[in-house]
Parts: structure tokens; sequence; C-alpha cells
């Protein structure tokens, strides 16, 4: 068991698999030479050489359509859009053709490619930059959607997204980057729908999944000075989503809160708590409660920020309001 | 400002509440409007709202206390104000009449030119049960989590006599099982040892209904009257209307009942009245009461301006009101209103039924079972739909030949049906 931080468990994945197989090709925007936008593809153009970790030109467009191509080719190519803002100018490339491929020639045709990107706001990067759109994604069949918290699941779950004959949005929260823990040394994978109860509790279960799972935990701590147990689940990938291990933990907890970074109107937050009212409904102690992000473009001034994202504080008050 | 908040009067009758919950702590800010605490009254459990905004800085009651009507229970201030005078913790009379609640006004009573709310006796309302579960909502859905709810229906348990602990007053699963632990689980019948007599302690509700029926045979000269009623044309027109009419529930015997009792009664004006202080009060309006038998007793709510309402409106108003006793959802105006009462002991196949009135009502009505008997009809013996009506009056208002006439006109319509469309 080695720590290490977010950023480098992805780094010692991509080299891995670059290893393993020939037909991983890495291609992004300045992830060669300058080693990526977030560092995580520093050092592997000077060992893999320019065929196989390729600088695009700045049009997300056509490199995630070089991936579509070059995977539908044979190769397994993981594309780098930098952030998600960015990848809404390769949207149609991923919606229409990289998630329906597969459907419309009958399964003849499929596109193995990882799609990574940065996600989420937190740097004061300003409103065009701070989306967190991966429940856009997890909307749409034909891609799976991962969405890692810890070192561990960065790791485990790259490998996973290199093994999958499906695209894979693959999306890190930027202010997990340099977060550090522990990630096993031998070889594993996390396999998709898998959620991880990352803290055990009885009294409320708090849904969160990348960057909000941190946000969640805090609101545990909180809870817990009151006296209240909260069960925390990180959900690790939102497509395939692990219902099975949501609707147990209700089951024992009877209330849940369903967290995210993202708009609460139309998100994936009110998906889970559809799900929960569906499937658990004669379980339920009170409604689900979502804490997600303020119904407005994200704010550039930092306090103004900090104000539109949800906080363990607010997190702990809509649990303790189901009380 | 200081704002004293007081134990509100809710009906002539009511001499003191008890604090169930205080729903604000101290410091809290409080809205004008917002509810403030529940109390129980001996008919209704009942929610407290502020009339003033400001802090909710002192309650001088515990839960649980019994305190007389008109008393300051709590103060809301500014956080600045200077209560200390209020500190000592003594009951205290409000400096100024209690500021009536909105429920506590109803509206048809306001347009009664013979009586305001607040000096108004209100009718011998028999009381709600005294569990009332706070959870109840006006409109008798009882507010409670799906947990709570699956819970209570597969032990049996009656939300409606659960109170809800949960946010919102929302009954939620450690209710029920506080109920289920506490045994308050649907009672068995108590098996006591030969020879031994339990005291059995009456429930608030007992109690109004032992004072109220007392005082009523004690005040009241009662005379009875009583004719038997062919229903046997009724019947059909409310077989014809039931098939024939969708919009609105099913048409009861009871409800052709009330109808004809309230068309009566604009002929009759006299039965349609209070007796209070020596006066008789004649209504404009008339609410008729119907009893309705509860687990641990009855109460009679109104169907308020019965004369203004067709079958279809009765069968709809009889059947909320049905509803909500259950659920102790009830507004105050439906119990206080009511200005002649209808009680029908048909369901459990009687003759008839001769009733106490309800006071200050100067009449009443006891029905019994529909049946079919053997009658003389032309010198022959045939048979009929009989239903037995026991009128009751208040001597001090009428007099035996105006109860037999007005006893008459409910036949009238009964028999001759078709009045009870127009």
């Amino acid at each position: 068991m080695a720590e290490m931080s977010f950023r480098d468990a992805l780094r010692l994945t991509l080299r891995e698999e670059l290893l393993a197989d020939e037909k991983v090709i890495l291609m992004g925007e300045d992830i060669g030479a300058y080693g990526g936008s977030y560092s995580v593809t520093k050092g592997l153009l000077e060992e893999f050489g320019e065929e196989r970790i390729m600088d695009t030109p700045i049009s997300e467009s056509v490199v995630v359509g070089c991936g579509i191509g070059a995977a539908m080719g044979g190769l397994r190519p993981m594309v780098e859009l930098m952030t998600i803002n960015f990848s809404l100018l390769a949207f149609d490339q991923i919606v229409n053709n990289a998630a329906k491929l597969s459907y419309m020639s009958a399964g003849q045709i499929s596109v193995p490619m990882v799609i990574r990107m940065a996600s989420g706001a937190g740097s004061q990067l300003s409103s065009q930059h701070s989306h967190s759109l991966e429940g856009w994604y997890a909307h749409i069949p034909g891609i799976k959607v991962a969405v890692p918290y810890t070192p561990r699941d960065a790791r485990g779950l790259l490998k996973t997204a290199f093994d999958e004959q499906n695209p894979v949005i693959f999306i890190e929260h930027t202010a997990l980057y340099a977060r550090k823990g522990e990630v096993p040394d031998e070889d594993y994978a996390i396999p998709f729908g898998q959620a991880e109860v990352i803290r055990e509790g009885t009294d409320v279960t708090l849904i969160g999944y990348s960057g909000s799972v941190y946000q969640a935990l805090g609101a545990a701590d909180i809870l817990a000075e009151s006296g209240h147990q909260a069960e925390v689940i990180n959900l690790r990938t939102l497509r395939p989503l692990d219902v099975e291990t949501i609707i147990a933990s209700v089951s024992k907890t009877h209330r849940a809160v369903a967290v995210e970074d993202d708009w609460k109107f139309g998100g994936f937050a009110g998906e889970i708590a559809a799900i929960i009212m569906e499937e658990a409904f004669d379980e339920l102690d009170g409604p689900v409660a979502r804490v997600c992000g303020a119904d407005v473009p994200i704010p550039y001034a930092k306090a103004l920020e900090q104000a539109a994202l949800p906080s363990p504080q607010q997190i702990a008050d809509a649990a303790l309001a189901l009380f | 400002m200081i704002s004293e908040v007081v134990m509100p009067q809710m009906g002539a009758d009511m001499e003191e509440g008890t604090i169930i919950k205080w729903l604000k702590n101290e410091g809290d800010e409080v809205e004008r409007g917002e509810i403030i605490a529940e109390i129980e009254t001996d008919k209704a459990n009942v929610e407290i709202e502020a009339f003033d905004s400001g802090v909710f800085r002192k309650a001088l009651h515990a839960e649980g206390d019994t305190i007389d009507v008109g008393t300051i229970i709590a103060i809301i201030a500014a956080p600045d104000d200077d209560i200390s005078s209020y500190e000592n913790g003594a009951a205290k009379k409000a400096t100024a009449p209690a500021e009536a609640s909105k429920e506590e006004v109803p509206a048809d009573l306001k347009k009664q030119d013979h009586a305001t709310a607040s000096t108004t006796a209100a009718p011998a309302a028999e009381p709600v049960p005294q569990t009332l579960a706070p959870a109840a909502r006006q409109d008798g859905r009882v507010r409670a989590s799906p947990v709570a709810r699956k819970l209570a229906q597969d032990n049996n348990v009656d939300l409606a006599t659960l109170a809800g602990t949960g946010p919102d007053g929302r009954i939620v699963k450690r209710d029920v099982e506080a109920a289920l632990t506490g045994g308050v689980k649907s009672p068995a019948a108590p098996t006591a040892a030969p020879g031994t007599t339990t005291t059995v302690s009456m429930s608030k509700m007992r109690q109004t209904i032992a004072r109220r029926m007392a005082q009523s045979k004690r005040e009241a000269p009662h005379y009875y009257i009583t004719v038997d009623i062919d229903m046997t044309e009724a019947e059909s027109l409310r077989r014809q209307l039931n098939e024939a009419v969708e919009e609105y529930p099913r048409v009861s015997v009871n409800d052709m009942i009330v109808r004809a009792c309230a068309l009566a009664l604009q002929r009759h004006p006299m039965f349609n009245s209070w007796f209070i202080d020596e006066q008789v009060q004649q209504h404009a309006d008339i609410n008729v009461c119907i009893a309705i038998a509860l687990e641990d007793g009855l109460i009679a709510p109104a169907i308020l301006d019965a004369a203004n309402k067709n079958l279809g409106e009765i069968a709809d108003a009889s059947r909320s009101l049905g509803q909500r006793a259950k659920s102790g959802s009830l507004k105050a105006n439906e119990y206080t209103a009511g200005t002649f009462t209808v009680s029908n002991l048909g369901m459990f196949d009687v003759e008839t039924l001769v009733a106490i009135i309800q006071p200050p009502q100067t009449a009443i009505l006891g029905v019994g079972a529909v049946r079919e008997v053997p009658v003389a009809i032309d010198g022959n013996i045939g048979t009929a739909d009989l239903m037995k009506a026991a009128l009751s009056g208040d001597h001090r208002v009428t007099d035996g030949a105006q109860g037999a006439q007005f006893l008459n006109e409910i036949r009238r319509l009964l028999e001759s049906p078709a009045a009870l469309l127009v």
C-alpha cells in the first residue's frame, strides 16, 4: 500500500496501460510536451514517444472525432479534453457518435475510448470554466461515467475504463488532483456500478460522488457532534449507478441527502431522489433532500464561489431537517 | 413591542387548555402567523399562532400544563425588551383581551346577527378525542412518512391516534415504534378478574359529554314525538340518484333525512334556534349536525348551510365530516355553529333513538333503521319500508303541537321525496 496523490495514481495507471498494450494511445491539448494542464501525463511523451502521446490542435471536436475513428479502427485511445467546460465543443461527437455507433451498427462497431476531463469549481475560474456537467453525460445511454473520489478510485476505475468496449467519460474533480490517499500496490480494478460506503452510519445516508464526497464526509463529522451517525456513499460511477447500495443504505437509515456540485434543477441529485422514491418509498422517513450548487453561473469572487457550492454545514442542515 | 401569548378560548364552554408541545424554543425568531404551540382543549387539538413577529422570549408554562383560558403562556418580544415582570412564573391574566386565532371566529357565526363569535355560547358539540394527532391536517390527511405508514399498517396502528414528532409534526418511524412499545396498539378488551371493580379514567371527551348531556337533561325540559315514515319512495329516489349521478358521493338515507330536516327547518324556524340566557336566538343559517360515533365517544359536527346544499353536496359534506371527525381535523365552526342535530342509529338495526338535545340547540331528531314491517293498507295487511323518527324538543322554546307539525313536515318531505330535489 502506497500513499500517492490522485494525479499520480492516474499517471501510474496510464503508464501501466501504455506498457501493457501497444494499442493504447493518448491524445489531447498540451498532454505531451507540457505534461498536461493538470500534470497527469507528465513524462509520458518522453517515455512513449510522439506516435503514442499526441499533442493536438485546440479543437475538441477534432480530438474526440479522431479518438472515435481510432477506436473504431482497433486502437485503445484515451482522449484528454482538459476540462468538462471544453467538452461542450465535442458534445456532438460524444453524444451523436461515440455513444451511438454501437447501437446504430447493431454492435458491429464499438468505440472503446476513454475521455478524461477535469470538472468542478473552486479555483476562481469563473462561470465558463467551473462547470460540473457530468450529470449531462450520465443522461445519455451508450456512455459510462466514472466519478472517482479517492486516489484508489482513480486508479481502479481508470483500469476498468480501459477494459470497457464502450466510451467512458472519466471525471476528475480539480480539487482532488493533489489529494493523497492509500493505493494498493497490487494490480486491481474497481468494477463500474459498485459504490463504496465510505463511512458507515445508521441515521441518515449522504450520497455524493467525486468532489462532493469530501463535503458529505465533512457533514458527517458535523452531524456526529449532535449524535447523528451519517452513512456516506461514494458513488464512483454515475452510469452504471449502484442502486442496490443506495437502497440498502436508505433501508437502514430511512433518510437520504443527495449531494452534488452541479445545479439542482434537472440534475443528477434529482435522479437519485427519484430512484429512492421509486425503489424504497416505504423505507423513507422523510423526503429525500438535495444539496446542490446554487442556481446561478458559478461566480468568480472567491467568497461568492464558495457560497455557491455545497458546504458541509449546508448538507448537515439538510440532514438535520429530516429528524 | 411585547406580545403576550394567551391560552385562547376555542368556543364559549372552553375554560382551560393543555399545552401539548412548544414548537419554539426560547430565543427562536418567530414570524407573525407562525405556529408556536399545540394545545389540547376538550374538543380538539389546536395550533396557536404568533400574532406578532419577534423573538420567542419566554415560555411561562411547560408542556403538559393545563392552564385557564386567557392566561399568558408565553412572551414574544424584541430581543432587548424588558420582560422581567413576566419572569416570576406566576400565571397572569392577559392585559388585553385574548386575540382570537383565525379558526376561532367562524364566518358563519359572524353572519348571524343574533350572535357574535366572542360572546356566543358554543353548542354542545360533542368533542373530538383527546388524543387527536397534531399530524392530522385540515383536510383530514394524516401527515406521516412512508416508513411510518408501512410500520403502522403492518402493526394495525391507527396513525390518526399518534402525535408526530418529525419535521412539521410529521409522524415518523420513531413515533410508531414508540406507540408499539408503549402498547398503544389496538386495545384488546380488558379482562378483569371476577369480583373486581375497576375505576376507568374518563377521557376529556367523555367528561365533556357527561357534562353537556347532564346539563341538557337538567335544564332543558324535553318532550318527545315519534312517527313512522314510509321510506319506500325515498329509497327508490336514492337508488335512481346513485345510478344516474356520478359527480357526487353516493347519497345515503341519512343525507336525505338531513336535507328533509333542513327544508322543514326553513318552514319551522323555531326549531332552528339556540336557547341562551333565557333568550331564544333564531338562526338564519341552517347548520344541521350529524352525530358521528367515535371509538371513545361521539361528535356531532355541522353540515353548514344545509338548506342551500343539494343532496349531492350534503352527501359530500357528510362524508368529509365523517372522515375528518375520525382524523380529528374538524374546523372550529363545524363543531360550534350547529343549529339542529340528526342522530341516526339505523346502521345498528334499532327501531329508533330518543335523543338528548345538544344545548344550546333546542331540538334533535333521532332515527332508527328502515325496516320492512306489516301495515294496514285500506283494510288489508301489507308491508311497507318504515323508519321510526323521534323528535326531542326543548319545551322552553316549542310545544308539542309545533313539534308535531315540524315532524310531519319532515315526514311529508321524505314520503314525497321529489320535494328534496328542488
